[in-house]
């Protein structure tokens, strides 16, 4: 089943001088994890905000799970849509972490023994239980984006879009983040859109979609799609180290495979060398 | 200029609940013309020495009403931070700091005005706006921008990368011998990153002697630095060049830090049996693996 679908979609920014979407086609299966990259300013967080209603289509429609969003449907479906941002400071509701978390369920007016429950549930997701009643502003940029993640769960959505919501944390943080959307997405079952210029991230994901100017350009399995590193730098994209050594050695006349994890391309190098 | 410094401490909300020992005993020596490297996991105490750099953070000795010395010492080229009579002023004009995200500070309303702001508020005597503009091209000019279409525009109206490249702008524009920057590429696209990197080896070669970068992208370290201080827990473990630091492997994984893409590769392969000796960069690896595989396979 498709979770998420884009139908001819149509949408400008009042702006001039930006880009536009024009008769965007595009679908997400349930279950899938999908990487959106892209430049700055390429249209990645802008396909995000159509998800959910943040910002509405000018023509066509947004479907999630086959429903079109509309008016009289937008809450259910932002049940359904979790979106994480950038910014680990700006996003927090409450002091207290179990505060925060609870803030979306109680919004929706679940009733109270079920919103405990599900505070739970979440804080185990992103492996915060222990901050339960901890003082967010005391949290790390990683622990902070992990509380807005279970925010994002309580509602328990079945898809859930991160909108580089990495990009302001150090390298553990962002390992901390990546690691628990990859698991919510194995074990969970809950789609992802994970948004991203980093390009390590990436190769996390079954498919990588690349935009530019609102447009989507390229789309493949991660590994395939660093391949074409040439093609990629014409839409201002770097390729992920990993992809670029490999590029190089191959340019070098060494035979490595295009796996793209550490392993696999000393075991290549290996075998070459001796 | 050097920047020499001797048993540095500092303890933010000293005598309240909440005291953190963010430096411990820290002696580092960073020499001129250097492109040097400071990382550690967040909150181990490398943003708090950079801001001792330029008095943001100062040494107690050098504050009215408080006679102790504490054994520390931190000079600056001629100045002397721990003296009562260090003229900060001058310093800052000597020693330039950009921020983490620099571009969340811009206020003015031209890229002029933007650039123009720290030229006007360090100058020793009020400069003309003649004076004033030469300097705000230079140093628009240095970042890589072009000075006659942005000058009058909006810096809000500029791309994020742009934005930063203005940012900096204003900092240089007192000719600063050190640039210090914190995490300048955070939070760019790769590409946006990658020009950070190649603009702060322009500004070393033709404007500021000496770079000071924090970050925390092992890669970008390996690839640009000529030296790297380790720090942990508010103390210096390691100063060292790239090729000899990211040797040190486990001591590095130990203190939480990451290691670069090379050095991992260099481990999993040695695992295998094959030494590659190279120094970190992504070409030296290349280059030293290639010349190991006598024939194509």
């Amino acid at each position: 089943m498709k979770a998420l679908e884009y139908r001819d979609v149509s949408f400008s920014y009042e702006e001039e001088g930006g880009f536009r979407i024009e008769h965007l086609n595009f679908s997400v299966e349930e279950g899938e994890f999908v990487a959106v990259l892209g430049h700055n300013g390429s249209g990645k967080s802008t396909l995000a905000r159509l998800a959910n209603g943040l910002l509405t289509a000018d023509s066509g429609e947004v479907a999630v799970f086959g429903t079109a969003l509309g008016d009289k449907n937008l809450y259910e479906i932002r049940k359904q849509v979790g979106i994480v941002f950038q910014n680990p400071d700006s996003q927090a509701v409450a002091s207290i972490v179990e505060d925060d978390v609870a803030f979306g369920a109680e919004n929706v007016g679940m009733p109270r023994e079920e919103i405990g429950k599900r505070i739970s549930f979440a804080l185990r997701a992103v492996g915060m239980e222990e901050y339960r009643t901890a003082t967010i502003a005391r949290l790390s940029g990683g622990q902070k984006q992990r509380v807005a993640i279970a925010g994002a769960l309580a509602l328990k959505p079945r898809i859930l879009i991160l909108d580089e919501s990495t990009a302001m944390l150090d390298p553990r943080g962002r390992k901390e983040i990546v690691g628990v959307v990859k698991k919510l997405n194995e074990e969970e079952g809950i789609t992802v859109l994970l948004i991203t210029h980093f390009m390590d991230e990436a190769l996390l994901a079954s498919r990588a979609v690349v935009m530019n100017r609102g447009e989507i350009v390229m789309q493949d399995a991660p590994s395939r799609l660093f391949r074409r590193g040439e093609e990629l730098v014409t839409y201002n994209l770097a390729l992920p180290r990993i992809a670029e050594i490999c590029n190089r050695l191959r340019a070098g006349g060494m035979n490595v495979s295009d796996a793209l994890d550490v392993n696999t391309l000393a075991e290549d190098i290996a075998k070459c060398v001796s | 200029m050097r920047i020499v410094a001797e048993h540095l401490s500092y303890i933010y909300n000293a005598k309240s609940p909440f005291a953190v020992k963010a430096l411990d005993d820290v002696s580092l020596t960073v020499e001129e013309g250097e492109f040097f490297g400071l990382i550690g996991h967040t909150g181990s105490g490398e943003s708090t020495f950079v801001q001792h750099l330029n008095g943001l953070l100062r040494l107690p000795s050098s504050l009215k009403r408080r006679k102790k010395k504490d054994g520390a010492t931190l000079t600056v080229g001629e100045f002397d931070l721990t003296s009562k009579k260090t003229n900060f002023r001058a310093l800052r004009r000597k020693v330039g700091m950009v921020f983490q995200y620099p571009e969340d500070q811009l206020f003015a309303e031209t890229v002029l005005d933007e650039v123009a702001y720290g030229y006007k508020n360090f100058a020793e005597k009020r400069p003309d706006r003649e004076e004033t503009e030469r300097a705000v091209r230079e140093a628009v000019e240095a970042v890589g921008l072009d000075y006659e279409s942005v000058k009058d525009m909006s810096p809000f109206d500029l791309s994020g990368g742009q934005k930063r490249r203005v940012a900096i702008a204003g900092v240089i524009v007192t000719k600063p011998e050190i640039l210090v920057l914190d995490e300048p590429a955070a939070g760019l696209d790769p590409l946006g990153k990658r020009e950070v990197m190649e603009l702060l080896h322009r500004l070393k070669e033709s404007w500021c002697k000496t770079v000071v970068v924090v970050s925390h992208d092992m890669d970008e370290i390996a690839e640009n630095c000529t030296r790297v201080a380790v720090f942990s827990e508010g103390r210096v473990e390691y100063v060292l060049p790239p090729a000899e630091l990211f040797k040190h492997t486990e001591e590095l994984l130990r203190l939480g830090l990451d290691i670069p893409l090379t050095a991992k590769l260099v481990l999993a392969l040695k695992e295998r049996g094959v030494e590659i000796d190279c120094d970190y960069t992504a070409e030296d690896f290349v280059s030293k693996v290639l010349a190991r595989g006598g024939r194509s396979c």
